[in-house]
């Protein structure tokens, strides 16, 4: 670790509890060889929001592919709230686990909305009234609940990416994983996704090239590159390292100062 | 993007038509259009009687007939060739307004024509009053395999996609000036269907890598329990009844 050192901001109080997600020594090569993650260790506690930032081909995507199982480690070591991430429990994994993708064309496949958001709590057995009231109830935390019949491809590309939010919240996760949450959204949508999702009592980590959002959301920032984990700490901070981000190809956006907006 | 045209054939309304459960609206329609094809075609008056039938089910729904007829217009093509049938039909010739027509050919056609026009009218009755995820869960209820149902699902829900994506990759081309428009400019052309193709697929596959992100273990979670009642499968084959009774004595007459 360089930079702003190894500091874990808010979870270090509550350290002793297992911990929302801990990944330890993670490498892991694509079946053509090209390696890709070279000993990723990361902890985040419960109820923590962290944002994990870095150049396109830093391994981020795969780091979350890892996270509910999708890819198994080549070595090291991947546990979610205590329960190793293998396949003799992918299905407790998944429920843990939610991945908000990056583009809500993939995630929003069924034909209505309901269907949609229903969809993954069905896989985890819920049927009848249990399931309609996860599905209302996720619907209203992203403020949708007013198109439960509406087919997908009739939203606005805003309100697509919000259902996308509840087709996992409805699995109640213990850590929403958001791939992009800000990309292609017009500022109007951006702000109010941000209000939804501040307004969620979950531990999250936030994939963004979206450094105010990051900023914004996140008190705690986690940069990789290269395949591993080279700073974590304060978001403020790691934004206000300059030599930091310029060795990992982040730049902020024109006129952007992040000590000026630290309070948040 | 594309919105509205998942709502092209349904209209909105309270009717008994519109209530009725999906599977019994699939399964009336098909038994009605299998008892219209087998209709001897001399027997006029057994058609008058299923287009008075139609007729019938147009007013419970409370569908204008101009909608009706207007969405009729879709059969034009599948038809056409049925003009051509007197034309180069064999055998006796019958003289209609100067043009020597072959009685065979006029049978024909009138044979493809009053049964196609009946079958669609049937099926654009019961596209209006079911949206279409309906329609696929009633097919779903009339046990067709569930991989028929997905594979439909997903071509509806992202046709809209891919068309998108094809009007995006056209107006790419356009923009730097190329309009292909003629046959030996096709290269272009094909080189842009294999490149839809292959993004079509890599999206599958993020659909897919989506949908196991969410316990997707390979079938499809069965929502509703939307069964139908004793009566309301008694109403709704109560028209296939009817049309099977005309059938049957027009054959019987004949």
């Amino acid at each position: 670790m360089t930079g702003v050192g190894a500091t874990s901001g808010a979870g270090q109080e509550q350290g002793r509890q297992t911990p929302a997600l801990e990944v330890e020594g993670l490498a892991f090569a694509y079946p053509d060889g090209h390696q890709a993650l070279f000993g990723v260790d990361l902890r985040i506690e419960r109820g923590e929001r962290v944002a994990l930032l870095g150049p396109n081909g830093a391994g981020k995507t795969t780091l979350v592919l890892h996270l509910n199982g999708v890819l198994l480690p080549g070595a090291g070591r991947v546990h979610v709230g205590g329960l190793p991430v293998a396949r003799a429990h992918l299905k407790e994994i998944r429920r843990r686990v939610g991945i908000v993708f990056q583009d809500p064309d993939d995630q929003l496949f069924m034909p209505t909305v309901t269907e949609d958001v229903a969809f993954g709590p069905a896989n985890l057995g819920l049927r009848g009234a249990e399931l309609e009231a996860r599905v209302k109830a996720a619907l209203t935390a992203v403020g949708m609940d007013g198109y439960a019949d509406r087919p997908p491809h009739h939203l606005s590309f805003g309100q697509r990416r919000r259902v996308a939010v509840a087709t996992v919240l409805a699995m109640e996760p213990e850590i929403l994983v958001l791939d992009e949450p800000s990309s292609n959204l017009d500022p109007a949508s951006r702000r109010e996704l941000a209000d939804i999702l501040t307004g969620l009592d979950i531990t999250m980590l936030m994939v963004s090239h979206d450094l105010p959002y990051a900023l914004e959301l996140c008190p705690r920032a986690v940069v990789m590159n290269g395949g591993a984990v080279v700073a974590d700490g304060p978001t403020a901070q790691v934004l206000a390292d300059t030599e930091l981000m310029a060795a990992n190809r982040l730049e902020l956006p024109y006129g952007f100062d992040p000590s000026f907006t630290r309070t948040k | 993007m594309g919105a509205g045209h998942a709502h092209a054939l349904y209209v909105e309304g309270t009717s008994p038509l519109h209530r009725l459960r999906p599977q019994c609206k699939v399964a009336a329609t098909v038994l009605f259009v299998l008892a219209v094809v087998s209709t001897p075609r001399e027997a006029f008056w057994a058609y008058g009687l299923y287009a008075l039938i139609l007729a019938g089910l147009v007013a419970v729904a409370g569908l204008r007939p101009r909608f009706v007829l207007r969405r009729l217009v879709i059969e034009v093509p599948f038809v056409l060739f049925a003009v051509f049938l007197p034309v180069v039909g064999q055998g006796p010739r019958v003289e209609v307004l100067g043009l020597p027509l072959a009685v065979d050919g006029l049978w024909a056609a009138w044979n493809i024509l009053v049964k196609g026009t009946l079958g669609v009218a049937a099926t654009v009755v019961m596209a209006a009053t079911t949206p279409v995820p309906q329609i696929l869960h009633g097919l779903e209820r009339l046990r067709l395999p569930k991989a028929f149902t997905m594979i439909a699902g997903f071509m509806i829900r992202y046709a809209d996609v891919i068309t998108g994506e094809a009007g995006r990759m056209r107006i790419a081309r356009v923009s730097r000036g190329y309009d292909p428009r003629w046959i030996w400019q096709a290269r272009a052309l094909a080189s842009s269907a294999g490149t839809l193709f292959i993004r079509s697929y890599e999206r599958g596959e993020r659909v897919h890598l989506a949908m196991v992100s969410r316990g997707f273990t390979g079938t499809m979670p069965v929502l509703d329990e939307l069964g139908a009642t004793r009566s309301q499968w008694l109403a709704a084959l109560a028209v296939p009844a009817l049309a099977a009774t005309v059938s049957a004595t027009a054959w019987l007459v004949r």
